[in-house]
C-alpha cells in the first residue's frame, strides 16, 4: 500500500491521517528549531537552570560538611539520590513542565483554541511551550548520578545496572504523572494552582534528600501517596546495597515501575475528568 | 504621599481578593515548611542534639520563620517589571506622575503587608503546634524583629528591581533572575542557616546584601541574636538600603536614556 501511494504524489495530503509519530516529529521540531534560535538566551538560560540544580545542592553538601552523615547516608550517596532525583524530575519538567500553566490557558481561552485541533491536548501542551532550557537541570543531574555513583562505590552486575537506567526512566515516568495531575487539578481550582505545587516541587525536594531524614508520617504520605521516595531514595538503596529505614526496605528500590503505572493511571483518569468538566469561558 | 498610600492600599486589596490563592500558598508553604524541618532536624540529631548553635527547637523555629517571610519577601523573584519594560508598557508607567520606583515600592508594601498576614502566619501557627517555635519574651526583639522584616522586605525589593531593570539592556532576563533566584535562597539563609557554612562561603555571603533579606530578620524576630547585637546587623542592613537604592536610582535613570519605544 506504501508503495502506491508513494507513487502517486498529486494525491491530496489531507485525506491521509497525519500519525501521531509523525505529529510528534513535527510539533517538537519547529519548538526546538524556534529556541535554538535565539543563542545567546538560550545559553544563559541553560546555565541558569544548571546553576540552580548546582546551588541546591549546596545545601545539602552544607550540612553534610557539618554532620558527615544525613539520613545515615554519605555525601557520595546522597549526591546519588540527588542526582538521579534532579535527572528524572528534569526530564519529566522539560515535556510536561509546561501543564503548570493550564490556568493561564484557561483564563485567557487559550485552551478552546487547541480544544478544537485535532491533537491530542496533552502533546499539544506539551510541545507549545516546550522550554529547552530545562536540558540543564538534566544535564547537571545526569552529571551528577553518574559521577557519584562511581565515587559511592556501585559495583555493576546485570541486575543493578539495568536499575540504574529503568530508575531514572521510572522516575520521570512518576513525576510526569504529578505534574499532569496537577495541571489536571487546574480545571477545579483556577487560582488555586499552588497547590499542586505542595506535590509536584515539594516531590522533587523530598525525592532529591535521603527518606530516612523524614519522621513516618511524611515518609508513609511521601511513598504511598506521592511515590516521591520511590524515585531516587529506595533504587539508591539498591543500587549502592544500603539497608533501607523503616517502611522502605531495600527492595522497595525495584517498585518505581509499579508506581509510575498506577500514577499514569489516575493522572489519566484526573485529566480525561478535567477535560470532561471544562466548559469554555466564551470567546 | 497620598498617591502612594492609595497605591499600597489598591496592591493590599488586589492580593486579598483571591482567597484560593492565597489558601494554596498557605497549604503548600507548610507542607516545604515541614519538609525543610525534617532535613535540618535530621541534621542536627545526628550532631547530638545542636549544631552550630541552633538546637531542634531554635532551627523549626528558623524554618517556620523562613516560611513566614517567603511570600512577603518573595524569594523566588518578580519579573512583572522587566516584562513591562521589554513589552515597552514601562513607557506608560513613566508617564505618570509619581516616581517610577515609589510607585513599586508602595506596591510591594501593600502586597508584603498582606502576603506576611495572610500567607505568612498561618503556616508558622501549624508549625508552632507540630514541631514548636520559640519566640523570646523580651518586647524589645519584636520591635526590633518587626523594623528587621521591613528593612528585609526593602532590601529585597531593591535587590529585585535591579536584576528587573537589567531588562533595559538585555532583551531576556530570564537566565538573570533564575541565577539570581538560586544565589539568593542560598547565600540569604533561606535555606540553611548562613553560619552553618564553611569560613569561605560565609565570608562571601557577609559581602553581600543576601543575609540582610531572610537571615538578620528571623535571627532578631527569634531572638537567637540578642537585641544588642542585633542593632549592628540592622545597621548593615541600613546601609544596604541605601546602596542598593542608589545603585537602582541611577540604573533606571540610564535605562530610561536608553530606552526606545517603538509604536504608538
Amino acid at each position: 500500500m506504501a508503495e502506491t501511494s508513494r507513487s502517486r504524489p498529486s494525491e491530496p495530503r489531507a485525506h491521509r491521517p497525519v500519525s501521531t509519530a509523525r505529529m510528534v516529529r513535527t510539533l517538537y521540531g519547529s519548538r526546538i528549531r524556534s529556541q535554538a534560535s535565539y543563542r545567546a538566551s538560550f545559553v544563559s538560560d541553560l546555565l541558569g537552570q544548571a546553576l540552580m540544580v548546582g546551588v541546591e545542592f549546596l545545601e545539602l553538601w552544607v550540612i553534610l560538611a557539618n554532620v558527615g552523615t544525613l539520613g545515615g547516608m554519605t555525601l557520595p550517596q546522597v549526591a546519588v539520590v540527588y542526582g538521579l532525583g534532579s535527572l528524572a524530575f528534569g526530564i519529566a519538567d522539560l515535556l510536561l513542565g509546561e501543564i503548570d500553566g493550564l490556568s493561564t490557558y484557561i483564563k485567557s481561552g487559550k485552551l478552546e483554541t487547541l480544544m478544537i485541533r485535532p491533537v491530542p491536548m496533552l502533546l499539544q501542551i506539551s510541545s507549545l511551550d516546550l522550554s529547552l532550557r530545562r536540558i540543564g537541570r538534566i544535564l547537571v543531574g545526569l552529571g551528577m548520578y553518574v559521577v557519584a555513583l562511581g565515587i559511592a562505590g556501585f559495583t555493576p552486575t546485570a541486575t543493578t545496572l539495568a536499575l540504574a537506567v529503568i530508575a531514572p526512566l521510572a522516575g520521570a515516568a512518576i513525576f510526569g504523572a504529578l505534574l499532569t495531575m496537577a495541571g489536571a487539578m487546574q480545571f477545579w481550582l483556577i487560582d488555586g494552582r499552588e497547590f499542586a505545587n505542595a506535590f509536584t516541587y515539594g516531590g522533587n525536594y523530598v525525592a532529591s534528600t535521603p527518606g530516612a531524614v523524614f519522621a513516618l508520617p511524611m515518609r508513609a504520605f511521601f511513598t504511598f501517596v506521592i511515590p516521591a521516595t520511590l524515585v531516587a531514595y529506595a533504587p539508591t538503596l539498591v543500587l549502592l546495597d544500603l539497608p533501607g529505614p523503616m517502611l522502605l526496605p531495600q527492595w522497595t528500590g525495584w517498585m518505581g515501575v509499579p508506581a509510575a503505572i498506577l500514577t499514569w493511571a489516575l493522572a489519566a483518569l484526573l485529566w480525561r475528568a478535567g477535560i470532561r468538566t471544562y466548559t469554555g469561558a466564551g470567546g | 504621599m497620598l498617591a502612594y498610600r492609595r497605591i499600597a492600599a489598591a496592591s493590599f486589596r488586589q492580593y486579598s481578593t483571591y482567597r484560593m490563592a492565597t489558601a494554596a500558598g498557605v497549604f503548600t508553604n507548610t507542607i516545604f515548611g515541614f519538609i525543610r524541618a525534617s532535613i535540618m532536624l535530621a541534621a542536627i540529631g545526628t550532631a547530638g542534639g545542636e549544631l552550630n548553635g541552633y538546637d531542634a527547637l531554635q532551627a523549626a523555629t528558623y524554618v517556620w520563620l523562613g516560611q513566614a517571610l517567603l511570600a512577603p519577601i518573595e524569594v523566588f523573584g518578580t519579573r512583572e517589571l522587566a516584562l513591562r519594560i521589554r513589552q515597552g508598557d514601562v513607557a506608560i508607567d513613566l508617564l505618570r506622575p509619581v516616581d517610577l520606583l515609589g510607585q513599586l515600592y508602595a506596591a510591594k508594601l501593600g502586597r508584603s503587608a498582606y502576603l506576611l498576614l495572610a500567607r505568612g502566619i498561618p503556616p508558622m501557627l501549624i508549625g508552632a503546634v507540630v514541631t514548636g517555635i520559640a519566640l523570646p519574651p523580651d518586647p524589645l526583639s519584636h520591635l526590633l524583629g518587626a523594623v528587621a522584616v521591613m528593612l528585609a522586605i526593602t532590601v529585597a525589593f531593591l535587590a529585585d528591581a535591579m536584576v528587573n531593570l537589567a531588562a533595559f539592556w538585555l532583551v531576556e532576563n530570564r537566565g538573570l533572575t533564575t541565577v539570581y533566584t538560586a544565589v539568593m535562597n542560598l547565600l540569604s539563609g533561606f535555606l540553611i542557616p548562613i553560619v552553618w557554612f564553611p569560613d569561605w562561603l560565609l565570608a562571601i555571603a557577609r559581602a553581600t546584601p543576601f543575609p540582610s533579606m531572610v537571615q538578620t530578620p528571623i535571627d532578631a524576630l527569634s531572638g537567637r541574636v540578642a537585641p544588642l547585637d542585633a542593632l549592628p546587623l540592622i545597621g548593615v542592613q541600613v546601609v544596604w538600603v541605601v546602596v542598593l537604592g542608589g545603585a537602582s536610582v541611577l540604573m533606571l535613570r540610564a535605562g530610561v536614556r536608553s530606552l526606545e519605544v517603538q509604536g504608538g
